[in-house]
Order: structure tokens, then C-alpha cells, then sequence
């Protein structure tokens, strides 16, 4: 049924994209980072809720880590102060660390999770961190069946 | 027949970036369109520091001490950071939604709207979101195709959806946001004091020398201390008051947009659901938060076969482009499609425009009640006109919120086109 792949390149090279979800974000909490972890119905038959959620939830934990107001950031901002801020020139910020674990975390969740079930997740930093984009892949030889509750399948996007 | 090497040019992300910003040095500085009043600004705080090192240090620093000047010196450069700190960074603009993206946000709210009968105008697009207890409305963005984040804002000089939008200043050619606020504070902050510095020392300079030579004679031997005098007057109140404006706002953790527009002036009973509630917290919060990265990628280089980004009606556009716009075209049969406007990528257009066209209000929606405050400038006490060295209070961007009185500005809803001409 649902068509397996080894690894992202066979995803890339033998796979067509049919569709893709956003997930938003949730701004229940004030304007920190934070996605939803409502798991849309498109994904229902790719991947197991539990494992979709964890991802998330992983992620939510890293922005707020980066997003963290307290003793290290007054610091590092009081510092930098007194340089007029020109110690950012040389010195990466504990947010653009996190954000470099963020992208290694996104990878391995695609190589490991994703990928061998059709999908492919987009670091949200490159859509302005307004939503995880999850691309969803048909395998070219199965054009009739369809994934996505929305998407009809325009048999591959040649 | 001789082959012609033609070089591959890099095509970086900044050159593609819609919205009306100006980038130098390939993509590491980012400005507005109109930098006019930025370059009046360098040059006042340039000029009026070089009379006062040139005039007043050498006879201050020998009859007085040689750490008048040094103080000087460092407050001045410390000035001048974080000015173009300011003006060159990114100030947390949000991309625009790429096609698909846009997409799927037009399928859920046609999702929510239901049927509209024709003829009838959609209700507006409007989230709402639970914060601290409070319901806050998330607008949808025409121009940029999302629902803005709470406290994102359009500017429409820029044109372009900023994050925690402050205000558009002039001054230093730059939307203030929320990744330069603390930038703009410590400039006011420290122009506040070097003005102060100033003045202080000039009028020192010439009682001194006044006790020796004279009044009159000490005007004419140091003429640029008259003009120097003359700038710090005017500039002190504009910008001592800004910065006492901004010091209120950062302590109630406000932003003068939200000011502007009252908010959270607690008529209704609605408060800020983003104050912590104490004075401190709020200050540390603004002031030493971490810094937040910028989301445009502005360096970040474009794939020559991508043509995601760019306006281009090359056949061989993405599959992904494509096929969103199969996905538009099958799945939103009667109702609003994308608006295209001068951004909607070419190879989108026609069959855009193929579907039945609803009357939306083009690029932002005018709020229903006209009784939000006219785009006012100052929230200090105005000051007075030209001569001013620097600083009249900035005057909040013209938010598209705000029942704005521009002409260019498309009051009713209308084709997209005219309202994508900007000023």
C-alpha cells in the first residue's frame, strides 16, 4: 500500500510530490516558537500519530530552549551591550546554536522517519518560521492511488 | 563557432526578495527605499560631533580634563553603532507565503467561510487566538498571503509584514521590529546622552572662555559652537522625549503601533496579554532577550533551475509550482482564489485568473469601525520644525490598518492591480 523508500535521494529521484500540509503555529502561549500538534488527516495513513507528535513536540522544546529568557541571555545581552553589540560580528548566539541543532535533529528525523515512509520535513527557518511544511511523495509507478484527502492526484507532477 | 563561455552568475535570494527594501553589499545590509532622511541624520550627528571635537575638546581638555574628549569619542562611536545597527539589519521581516503555502491557507478559510452566495462579501479573514486570556484577532494578509503573526504588522513602505512591528522611521531608513528594537532604543538612548553631553560641555566651554575674553569675542573665535548649541537645543526635547516614550512602552511591553492604535488601553476590559506585568521583567525581556535570527535568507544563493522565488514565465517552472497550481485549480472550483497581484509568480497567473474573481479587499483590509486613531505622528509634544538636528518623534508607518488617508491606498475592495501601486 503505502510505497516504501530506502533513503531521501530514491525519494527525491523516483518519487513525485502530490501534496503537502502545513503545520501552523500556535500562538496559544504568546509569540515564542511553538508549533501545533494537531495531527492532520492527510497523514493519517503515512505515519503513526505518536511519532508525528514527538517530532514536534522535540521541536517545540528546542525553540523554547533558544527562546529561553534568563540568566544566560541577560548575560550574553549585557555583554553585548558593552561592545555595542559588535561581539555578534564574531560570536554566534546560543539562538543560532539551537537552531544549527534544530536543522541536524530535522535531518535525521527525515533520513531516519520520514523519508522511508514518503515524506520529507522543511526546517520551518525556511519558511520564516511560520510553519513545518511536510511534503508528501507518490511513488511515480502508482499514479492512481491517492495519499492525500485533498489532493487528487493529477496522476505525477511530470 | 567559437564557444562562448558564458560565466554562471550567482543569483542570491536578496535579489529576489519582493517587497520595496534597498540591499548593498550583497545582501548583508537592508534598507527602505527612501534613505533621504537617514543620510540628514549621519550627517547632523557627524557634522555636529566634528565642531565639538574641533572647537571645544582642545580648550576643554586642557583647561578641564583630557577625558572630556575621550568620553566623547567612545559615546559618539557607540552613537554611530548602533545607528547603523539599526538602519542595515534586518528588522524581522516575514517572507511571503510561496505559493503552496498560500494555497493551503486559502482552502482552510474557505473551509471555515462555508458557502458565500454570490454577490454577497465574504466575511474577513480573521483568526482568532487565545493569548494569556486574551482573544486576539490574527489578520490575513493580502500582499503577503498569511495570517500575520500577533503583533506582525504590514509596513506599506516597505511593503513588507514585519514581526513585532514597531514603527517605519525615516530617520534611520529602516522599519523597527523586533530583531533592531533594542537597536533603536540604545540609539535614542545614547543619542539622548550625547546630546545632553554636548550641550552641556558647549555651554561650560563658553562660560569659561567667556570669563577671559568676553561674550562676543567668544562667539567669534568659536563659531561652531553657536550652531552646535542651536542643533542640541532642538534635538534634545525630540529626542529625550522619544526616548522617554520608548522607555514607557518597553516597560509596559508595548509597541507604538499598538499604542498608536489602543490596543490594549484597557477599554473593554482588554489588557496586554504579552506584559509580564512587571517593569523589569518586560524591560529584560526587550532589552535582553535573545537576539532573534533573521528568517529572509537574504545570501543564501538560488538554485539556477528554481525558479521558486522569481516572477518568470520560463516553461520549465518547478513541478511543485505546478502542481499547486493544479491543486488550486481543482479544488477551489467557485470560490476566491489567489489573488494575483504584482508578485504572484507568472506561470500562476492565467489560470488564477480563470477562476471566478471575488471582490476582496485587495492587499489589507480597512478595519469595520472607522474609529481607530489617525496615523498621528508624535507621541511627544511636537516640536519644532526644520532646524531640527534630528529627531521630531517618528511617525508610525502608515499601517494599513489604521483608515489611512493616502491616496494610493485602495478604499474599497477593487481589482488587485491598483492597489499593488505603491507610493
Amino acid at each position: 500500500m503505502a510505497t516504501e523508500f530506502h533513503n531521501l535521494q530514491e525519494l527525491r529521484h523516483s518519487a513525485s510530490l502530490a501534496n503537502k500540509v502545513f503545520i501552523q503555529r500556535d500562538y496559544t502561549e504568546g509569540t515564542i516558537c511553538r508549533f501545533q500538534t494537531k495531527f492532520p488527516s492527510e497523514l493519517e495513513s503515512r505515519i503513526e500519530r505518536s511519532l508525528f507528535e514527538d517530532t514536534v513536540k522535540t521541536l517545540n522544546n528546542y525553540y523554547a530552549e533558544a527562546e529561553k529568557i534568563g540568566g544566560q541571555s541577560y548575560l550574553e545581552g549585557c555583554l553585548a551591550c558593552t561592545t555595542a553589540y559588535l561581539i555578534f560580528l564574531c560570536m554566534e548566539t546560543r539562538y543560532e546554536k539551537v537552531l544549527k541543532k534544530i536543522s541536524r535533529y530535522i535531518q535525521e528525523q527525515n533520513e531516519k522517519i520520514y523519508a522511508p515512509r514518503g515524506l520529507l520535513i522543511t526546517d520551518p527557518i525556511d519558511r520564516g518560521m511560520r510553519v513545518i511544511e511536510i511534503s508528501i511523495y507518490e511513488d511515480r509507478g502508482s499514479s492512481g492511488s491517492s495519499s492525500g484527502s485533498s489532493s487528487t492526484t493529477s496522476s505525477s507532477g511530470r | 563557432m567559437s564557444a562562448v563561455m558564458i560565466a554562471k552568475k550567482i543569483t542570491r535570494k536578496w535579489e529576489k526578495l519582493p517587497g520595496k527594501n534597498t540591499f548593498c553589499c550583497d545582501g548583508r545590509v537592508m534598507m527602505a527605499r527612501q534613505k533621504g532622511v537617514f543620510y540628514l541624520t549621519l550627517f547632523l550627528i557627524v557634522g555636529t560631533c566634528s565642531l565639538f571635537f574641533a572647537f571645544e575638546c582642545p580648550y576643554l581638555a586642557v583647561h578641564l580634563s583630557p577625558a572630556i574628549p575621550v568620553f566623547a569619542i567612545i559615546l559618539f562611536l557607540f552613537v554611530i553603532a548602533m545607528l547603523l545597527r539599526t538602519s542595515f539589519s534586518d528588522p524581522g521581516v516575514l517572507p511571503r507565503a510561496l505559493p503552496e503555502e498560500a494555497a493551503f491557507i486559502e482552502m482552510e478559510i474557505e473551509a471555515a467561510n462555508g458557502n458565500v452566495p454570490a454577490g454577497q462579501r465574504p466575511p474577513p479573514r480573521i483568526r482568532n487566538v487565545q493569548i494569556n486570556n486574551q482573544i486576539v484577532k490574527l489578520k490575513y494578509c493580502y500582499t503577503c498571503k498569511i495570517f500575520r503573526p500577533p503583533r506582525a504588522s504590514h509596513c506599506s513602505i516597505c511593503d513588507n509584514c514585519v514581526d513585532r512591528f514597531d514603527h517605519h522611521c525615516p530617520w534611520v531608513g529602516n522599519c523597527v521590529g523586533k530583531r533592531n528594537y533594542r537597536y533603536f532604543y540604545m540609539f535614542t538612548l545614547s543619542l539622548s546622552l550625547l546630546t545632553i553631553y554636548i550641550f552641556a560641555f558647549d555651554i561650560v566651554h563658553v562660560v569659561l572662555r567667556s570669563v577671559d575674553s568676553g561674550f562676543v569675542n567668544t562667539l567669534k573665535e568659536t563659531p561652531g559652537t553657536v550652531l552646535e548649541v542651536v542643533v542640541c537645543f532642538f534635538t534634545l526635547w525630540s529626542v529625550v522625549g522619544l526616548t522617554g516614550f520608548h522607555t514607557y512602552l518597553i516597560s509596559l511591553n508595548q509597541t507604538t503601533n499598538e499604542d498608536i492604535k489602543g490596543s490594549w488601553s484597557g477599554k473593554n476590559r482588554v489588557q496586554n496579554p504579552y506584559s509580564h506585568k512587571n517593569i523589569l521583567k518586560n524591560c529584560c525581556e526587550v532589552l535582553c532577550g535573545p537576539p532573534y535570527p533573521s528568517v529572509l535568507d537574504r545570501r543564501g544563493m538560488i538554485p539556477e533551475d528554481s525558479p521558486a522565488l522569481a516572477p518568470t514565465d520560463t516553461p520549465a517552472a518547478s513541478t511543485a509550482v505546478n502542481k499547486s497550481v493544479n491543486l488550486v485549480t481543482q479544488t477551489t472550483k467557485t470560490t476566491a482564489p489567489l489573488i494575483p497581484n504584482e508578485h504572484t509568480p507568472d506561470d500562476a497567473k492565467p489560470s488564477i485568473a480563470a477562476l471566478p474573481e471575488k471582490s476582496h479587499s485587495p492587499k489589507e483590509e480597512k478595519p469595520p469601525s472607522p474609529g481607530t486613531p489617525p496615523k498621528s505622528p508624535d507621541p511627544t509634544p511636537p516640536k519644532s520644525p526644520d532646524p531640527t538636528p534630528s529627531k521630531s518623534p517618528d511617525t508610525p508607518s502608515k499601517s494599513p490598518d489604521t483608515p489611512s488617508k493616502s491616496p494610493t491606498d485602495v478604499k474599497f475592495p477593487d481589482g488587485s492591480k491598483e492597489m499593488s501601486q505603491k507610493l
